[in-house]
């Protein structure tokens, strides 16, 4: 290594300061504040019990609970951002950014106002029963319910599994799809041989990106569920909250994060077999 | 033409002012003689009765506000601000006079503490129990909110809360204690048991009743009774008259079984150094006009009965806003539960969640 080398090596070094320092401060430091809370009891003392309470019935519930739910938002969001990004695929430019500018635009609203107006749509009196008897169809309970939460999250993570799924379809090359085309593959093979393989890295971050959200979420089902159906996020919510016990709270959300980095290798190992994701 | 219409609007709103200023104080440039630190509820007092204390005694009021009982006690034991007087809830200025943060209220001081009702001190002797500590200030009761359209007749029990008849049209409070209370007066126990048994015997009826209530809500709870989504919420009276603004059809009842009455009180923070202000402060407080003013700023129920007395009839006969004698014979004032009973609350309120 020659000096001019080193000194911009230094310098780099150096550039990433500010984000090392946030990272430190705002990630690092309450992660060891947890790690002690979650570790130590009421006396202070060293103690196991606030993470194998994760295995209590009412935890375990709670997150069986979640799964499903992060689960079920996962495969609807995929579900819905497949037809979307191919029918994107073939628009003009402008025709193109303007539906990703759509796609976008909700986000720019807060999160919190955008759930409280789909509590406003789905309750008995909404917008959605008022549709369904002014057509003459019986109005439907789904206020207060797993299926209300379902729609809350799946309406608020769509975005984060529509955009990596674009980004990587569009990087596919167009000569790859005509070349099986060429040599007689149908629509659904050319998808299935060609589109599905190569956007698999995109898919992977916003499983990634869509899945840990919707399972550690509480705020969708506290407004959406009407505090009747409880996701792990509730519990640890109401440890810090009402029920005033940090320890628990912070036990169950490491407990969460082991859960959690267990199923990263899964994900890591396949991003490496194909693009490197854009986003993730 | 716009720049003559902005001196006459200068004008006008110096005339007022001063209009205003003479029948109050005379606008006699009043000499500061001393400073009170009060801490307070956001909203709970009229900011103008603060101007016209300073203008009457020479005493001026910093005034800081808090949104919880919690945050309270969290800024107040910081210790960042020395505070002379605290304004809190029950529960909390329980916690306050048994932390020794309080002074006796020199009462020897007072003109017009008789406007304040003997009922109201005697809801406070449950954290208070001689009248020591507490300056009763707002208060309000725990009931049912109910649409008369959507119920076969008046309502007078939490029976309706748990006998089927209204599956999927009831609301109850998202809150432990709130609602627990609700089962435990149901079953005729009191509201500040620490007897395992009966708060065992409430949970399994919150149970039994949970596939009947379509959401545990707090601020949402009167929304949705007024939004016709629900036939009837467990809330607070405050909330209570509130909601009757928006929606005619809505009653309000404290049912006959008892509920929890809440109640604010002032206190006196062992840290003032100058208890005759805080005094003349707590009186000024007490008396009529400026307990007018305040109640018409805030429309919760009032302790001070100089005020019931000039209210007008609509108003003085809404239960919401004036509860009746009979309407609060049952009723509790919420203590501080020990430890162990939190623990068990706690356990099982989160079974009840997850079932």
């Amino acid at each position: 290594m020659n000096e001019s080398e080193g000194r911009s090596s230094s310098r780099r070094t150096w550039l990433s300061g500010p984000y090392i320092l946030w990272i430190a401060v705002f990630t690092i430091l309450p992660l060891i504040v947890i790690f002690k809370y979650s570790l130590t009891d009421n006396a202070g003392s060293f103690t196991l019990d606030n993470i194998s309470a994760v295995f209590s019935p009412i935890n375990m519930k709670a997150i069986w609970f979640s799964f499903k739910i992060a689960f079920g938002c996962t495969f609807f969001c995929i579900l819905l951002s497949y037809p979307m990004v191919l029918a994107m695929k073939h628009l003009g430019l402008g025709k193109k950014s303007f539906s990703l500018f759509i796609i976008i635009l909700p986000m720019w609203m807060n999160f919190i106002l955008r759930i409280l107006a789909w509590q406003m749509i789905l309750s008995n009196n909404g917008l959605l029963n008022l549709l369904l008897t002014s057509l003459g169809f019986e109005p439907v309970r789904i206020a207060n319910t797993s299926a209300a939460i379902m729609i809350g999250v799946v309406y608020d993570y769509l975005p984060y599994m529509l955009l990596p799924i674009y980004m990587a379809i569009m990087e596919i090359n167009e000569d790859l799809i005509e070349a099986a085309k060429d040599l007689g593959a149908s629509g659904f093979t050319v998808f299935r041989k060609v589109i599905l393989p190569l956007s698999v890295p995109g898919l992977l971050s916003g499983t990634v990106m869509v899945f840990v959200p919707s399972m550690t979420s509480f705020v969708v089902s506290d407004i959406l569920g009407g505090g009747k159906l409880q996701l792990i996020g509730n519990i640890i919510e109401q440890d810090f909250t009402a029920g005033n016990n940090w320890h628990m709270g912070s036990g169950l959300s490491v407990a969460l994060m082991i859960f959690i980095l267990i199923s990263m290798p899964f994900t890591a190992k396949h991003e490496d077999q194909g693009h490197e994701s854009v986003i993730w | 033409m716009k720049k003559i219409t902005r001196i006459t609007g200068a004008v006008l709103a110096a005339a007022t002012a001063v209009s205003l200023c003479v029948p109050a104080t005379g606008c006699a440039k009043q000499e500061i003689i001393g400073e009170l630190t009060v801490i307070n509820y956001g909203e709970y007092l009229d900011p103008e009765m603060l101007d016209l204390f300073t203008a009457e005694t020479g005493i001026k009021v910093n005034y800081e506000e808090a949104v919880t009982a919690e945050e309270m006690y969290t800024k107040y034991s910081s210790g960042a601000i020395s505070y002379d007087l605290v304004c809190s809830t029950d529960y909390m200025m329980q916690k306050l006079i048994n932390d020794g943060e309080l002074q006796q209220i020199p009462w020897d001081q007072f003109e017009y503490r008789d406007n304040i009702g003997d009922k109201y001190f005697d809801f406070c002797t449950a954290f208070d129990p001689d009248n020591q500590y507490c300056l009763p200030y707002f208060w309000g009761t725990l009931g049912i909110l109910y649409d008369t359209t959507k119920v076969n007749g008046p309502i007078d029990s939490w029976d309706v809360l748990f006998n089927g008849e209204y599956a999927g049209e009831i609301i109850m409070q998202n809150s432990m204690r709130d609602t627990f209370m609700v089962a435990l007066k149901y079953l005729g126990y009191s509201i500040n048991t620490d007897d395992p048994d009966e708060l065992r015997e409430a949970q399994q009826l919150l149970i039994a009743q949970k596939p009947d209530v379509q959401a545990y809500l707090v601020d949402e709870a009167r929304d949705e009774v007024v939004a016709g989504n629900a036939a009837m919420a467990v809330v607070y009276s405050g909330e209570a008259y509130l909601g009757h603004e928006y929606n005619n059809n809505l009653e309000y009842v404290v049912p006959s079984e008892g509920s929890n009455v809440w109640i604010d009180c002032w206190g006196i923070t062992k840290n003032c150094e100058h208890p005759e202000y805080a005094a003349a402060f707590l009186d000024f407080l007490c008396r009529e006009d400026v307990a007018m003013a305040n109640f018409e700023y805030i429309y919760y129920s009032t302790p001070n009965e100089a005020v019931i007395a000039s209210l007008d009839e609509e108003d003085r006969s809404n239960e919401a806003l004036v509860p009746s004698d009979s309407a609060t014979e049952n009723c509790e004032v919420c203590v501080q539960a020990s430890d162990e009973t939190t623990a068990l609350l706690n356990e099982l309120w989160m079974e009840l969640r997850s079932e």
